[in-house]
């Protein structure tokens, strides 16, 4: 089933950010937001992840399907990098964390405390932590940053094993993936003053 | 016409407009009255001398204080369930009063309770209760100036209110098993025996009256101004978007 | 939510300070106060009980503020509402392993400390068995408390002012079972009362922190 977002407004304290989204992500497939910082990327990411509520519109079949990662990797650093994905994937449902641990090269730091991973390998062992939730939409907010080239590569090549199976990803980012992607730029969306009501507007 | 259409906030302002004027003269007639009939006009009690003439001051402050919360709770689920803003402001403009209303009774208590009881203080389960409600208010106020999002404000003191009114009841209980009080009885029951005297009673009520009104009238002034915050901010945020500038590159 | 408990009790155990804070600070309160009334041992058999509550219901509040914050701070809160668990049943498991590693340890430790302070004989029994069915009740009021303020820098201050007058009903109740107790009244009606409490709260509250909870994450 795809994941069909129409005209959808999201807003941060109450201010209207974007408005009149549209887009639909057919499973395989992946969609790549762009635009400034500061446009609501962020912003309308969590709202098709469900954290936030929508200002208008709606997001159909995103109900119980979404693994979302976005700056903050949720990882313990007094956990080992295999206890914090096994404890992921019992949450999501008690999936292997085997191919995770290869597909990011996360194997020969398995036994370590994740307090004592680099950046990049935080960074690594936070998007291994999308593969054992077994969620078919991926909503990755920035999730190259701290990454290094061969890094990247790998994360593509994780993004593309998802696809392949039927998976989808949603995703915000700067830099060029080299994945097979769809590209919305999210600048045209911005809400302009006359056209949304934001919740403050009750008052004029 | 439905009560529903003063939720909205520019017609809530024209007739709390034209209400004040007469919100603030009732309430001021009503206290001059009241007053200055309970002060000058009434004899002193056979117990308790001119002491018990603090009655005026006490009685209408600690009735305030009590419903001015039941006055926050009723807002409260109004926003909850309703989500108008004028609701969830008029909750947040009554919190400073009650909190006013609950010092003042505690204070004037305090005064009263040295001549009749020899104490400033004492561990009654009415006076505890009291000084919880204070504690309630004082979280409940510090809530709301705490969070920058007023939605996000409005929803989370709304809750804190209905959880915090659940917890004062329990403590209102709690503590009349903890302690048996010094405390008399209801001023005001519908019981006529338990009741003050007639020559108290009617004084009394004109400046319940009063503060009654002044509270309405404090309420109503206080949900305007914060109406007039919240659309200057709206404001701002329109000027700020038509001239192509989000709040984020303001921020940053 | 095994998998959450697991995860909060050996984050507890490895973090250090997580079993060990809350019962260091109940000694020291029980440690000064003797200092701070005087030795007497008749007026400390007397005071002993609500010294007790007082001393656990304060230890148990100082952990409060890391409860969910560590969680909020480091972005596992969103994950977690975003993964299939119920926030009402994270909220809830959250408490129970504040309560384990909070509360269980003071429950255990009070009639060490009960001795310091003479509690008399009779005592022992009601206090241990009321902290053990107050301390559930203060974990999960503070957890609605931690929702709260979860996303206010340096809400600990707030968060105790929001929490305390919470707490009032739990108190009395508690510090009434273990005072009768020690002088050897009956206590079975506070002790149904505060089982009452406990029970409300249990079923209740993780409601209304997880309804805050989702205010505060959007």
């Amino acid at each position: 089933m795809e994941l069909t977002v129409s005209d959808l407004t999201v807003a941060r304290g109450g201010v209207p950010i974007l408005a009149g989204v549209q887009f639909v992500l057919a499973p395989g497939r992946a969609l790549v937001l762009r635009g400034p910082n500061g446009s609501g990327k962020t912003t309308l990411l969590r709202t098709v992840a469900g954290l936030q509520p929508a200002m208008a519109g709606t997001v159909a079949g995103a109900e119980e399907r979404i693994a979302y990662a976005a700056h903050a990797d949720g990882l313990k650093a007094a956990l080992t990098v295999a206890e914090n994905l096994a404890f992921w994937a019992s949450v999501f449902g008690g999936a292997s964390i085997e191919p995770a641990l290869d597909a990011f090269d996360l194997r020969a730091l398995a036994g370590r405390r994740a307090g004592h991973l680099s950046a990049g390998q935080k960074r690594r062992l936070g998007l291994a932590r999308l593969m054992v939730t077994g969620r078919e939409i991926w909503v990755l907010d920035e999730p190259t940053v701290s990454l290094d080239v061969a890094s990247v590569a790998m994360f593509a090549d994780a993004v593309r094993g998802h696809l392949a199976g039927g998976g989808m990803a949603l995703i915000a980012t700067h830099i060029d993936l080299g994945l097979e992607a769809d590209v919305l730029d999210v600048t045209p969306f911005r809400a302009l003053a006359w056209d949304v009501a934001g919740s403050d507007e009750a008052f004029l | 016409m439905s009560l529903w259409e003063y939720a909205n906030p520019v017609k809530f302002l024209s007739l709390s407009e034209r209400a004040l004027p007469w919100l603030w003269g009732g309430a001021a007639l009503c206290l001059v009255i009241g007053l200055g009939w309970g002060f000058f006009l009434t004899p002193d009690d056979f117990r308790q001398g001119s002491t018990v003439k603090i009655i005026y001051l006490h009685v209408p402050a600690a009735f305030l204080a009590i419903n001015a919360w039941f006055m926050m709770l009723v807002a409260s689920l109004i926003w909850i369930i309703r989500r108008h803003h004028v609701s969830a402001l008029a909750a947040r403009a009554a919190a400073p009063v009650g909190v006013v209303m609950t010092l003042i009774a505690l204070v004037t208590g305090a005064i009263w309770g040295q001549p009749m009881w020899g104490t400033w203080w004492a561990w009654d389960p009415r006076l505890t209760s009291f000084l919880i409600l204070f504690l309630f208010y004082l979280g409940y106020v510090a809530l709301w100036e705490a969070i920058e999002d007023p939605d996000s404000a409005a929803d989370l003191t709304s809750i804190l209110c209905l959880v915090g009114t659940v917890f004062a009841v329990l403590s209102r209980y709690a503590v009349n098993f903890w302690n048996q009080g010094l405390h008399q009885g209801a001023s005001l029951s519908l019981d006529k025996e338990e009741n003050v005297a007639d020559v108290f009673y009617q004084p009394l009520l004109v400046s319940i009256g009063g503060f009654v009104l002044l509270f309405l009238a404090l309420v109503l002034y206080r949900t305007g101004t914060e109406i007039r915050v919240r659309r200057t901010r709206a404001l701002i945020a329109r000027e700020e978007r038509a001239s192509g500038l989000s709040p984020e590159v303001r921020d940053a | 939510m095994r998998a959450l408990l697991i995860r909060d009790l050996r984050l507890a155990l490895r973090a250090g300070g997580g079993f060990g804070l809350g019962l260091a600070f109940f000694l020291i309160v029980v440690v000064l106060v003797p200092f701070s009334v005087g030795p007497s041992s008749e007026l400390l058999s007397r005071i002993a009980a609500g010294v007790l509550w007082l001393g656990a219901l304060l230890a148990c509040l100082l952990s409060l503020d890391r409860l969910l914050a560590v969680d909020w701070e480091d972005g596992a809160l969103d994950l977690l509402a975003t993964s299939p668990l119920p926030l009402e049943g994270v909220v809830a498991v959250k408490a129970v392993a504040h309560w384990i590693t909070t509360g269980l340890p003071l429950v255990l430790a009070a009639p060490v400390l009960g001795v310091l302070l003479n509690l008399p004989g009779p005592g022992y029994g009601p206090l241990v068995i009321s902290l053990a069915l107050g301390t559930p009740a203060l974990s999960m009021i503070g957890a609605f408390g931690a929702a709260l303020t979860v996303g206010i820098k340096r809400g600990g201050l707030l968060l105790s002012l929001l929490v305390l007058p919470l707490y009032v009903p739990t108190l009395i109740f508690g510090a009434e079972v273990a005072r009768r107790g020690a002088q050897g009244l009956d206590t079975s009606t506070p002790m149904l009362l505060l089982a009452g409490i406990t029970c409300a709260v249990l079923a209740l509250m993780p409601f209304a922190a997880a309804a805050v909870l989702r205010v505060n994450l959007r």
